[in-house]
């Protein structure tokens, strides 16, 4: 399949469109609808840790590149702004209950169990978010579930 | 999104269904809020027909549980799912909460 791009402005409201845009590509590389739902849910984890911190004074850019096969799909998110490291958020503790537990960190822990691969960088002045998916997932499967 | 709730005599069911993402997250927030400021205490969450939900909402539910265990109250979770049951698993939010296969079995946990 060849790459396609979508780019928008970084605000909550696009992230329907955002979302479509990922599903239509995931669905095109033959994916189940359970892994598509596991792809989606990554995205608008991704998307909207953008839409939220990555430009506190004035709205920036998101660009979405997807590409994919019968396999596998790779999605690279960009922007501009605020340099994040999603892979140095401190993983939420799954054991607290509900006094202790830390409200946040969920959706970067998200990212990191659904997507097989994640690189986080940051080039020139853009925070890259390199996501990798394969058809069937590989990684934070939890045993017996089958 | 779609938010529907029942008054019982000892329990306020809550039903959700569609898809609780970042969009619709809040919504759910400030409907369970104004409910607990009215003083209501004991929830069950009927998920039988949500599809879907982000970090987002799990955030609303934890912040509405935080605020219910302050007030000695309790949420519950009847008919999760599917993805929605994946989400909580993986997010250990499938042993924070008493998740119940249907809403009877969760009355019945009440007494």
């Amino acid at each position: 399949m060849k790459q396609q791009t979508l780019q928008m402005e970084a605000r909550l409201e696009n992230l329907p469109a955002i979302l479509g845009f990922a599903g239509e590509c995931a669905a095109r590389a033959g994916f189940s609808a359970k892994r598509l739902a596991e792809v989606e849910l990554v995205i608008e984890e991704a998307v909207v840790n953008i839409c939220k911190y990555a430009y506190p004074a004035e709205t920036g850019l998101i660009e979405i590149t997807c590409r994919g096969d019968r396999t596998s799909l790779c999605v690279r998110i960009t922007d501009t702004g605020v340099p994040f490291d999603l892979l140095a958020v401190a993983e939420p503790d799954l054991y607290a209950d509900i006094s202790d537990r830390r409200i946040g960190g969920l959706g970067c822990y998200l990212i990191k169990t659904l997507a097989d691969e994640v690189t986080s960088r940051r080039d020139g002045d853009r925070n890259v978010l390199e996501l990798s998916f394969l058809a069937e997932r590989t990684v934070g499967k939890e045993t017996g579930d089958d | 999104m779609e938010i529907q709730v029942k008054k019982e005599d000892k329990v306020t069911i809550v039903s959700v269904s569609g898809k609780m993402d970042a969009v619709t997250a809040p919504d759910y927030e400030k409907r369970l809020q104004e409910l607990v400021a009215a003083g209501d205490k004991v929830f069950i969450n009927d998920f039988s027909d949500l599809v879907y939900i982000s970090s987002a909402g799990l955030r609303s539910i934890l912040a509405t549980a935080k605020d219910l265990k302050s007030r000695n109250g309790k949420l519950l979770f009847a008919g999760i799912k599917g993805p929605v049951k994946d989400v909580f698993e993986i997010s250990g939010f499938g042993s924070l909460f008493q998740l119940h296969e249907s809403l009877d079995s969760a009355r019945n946990s009440i007494g």
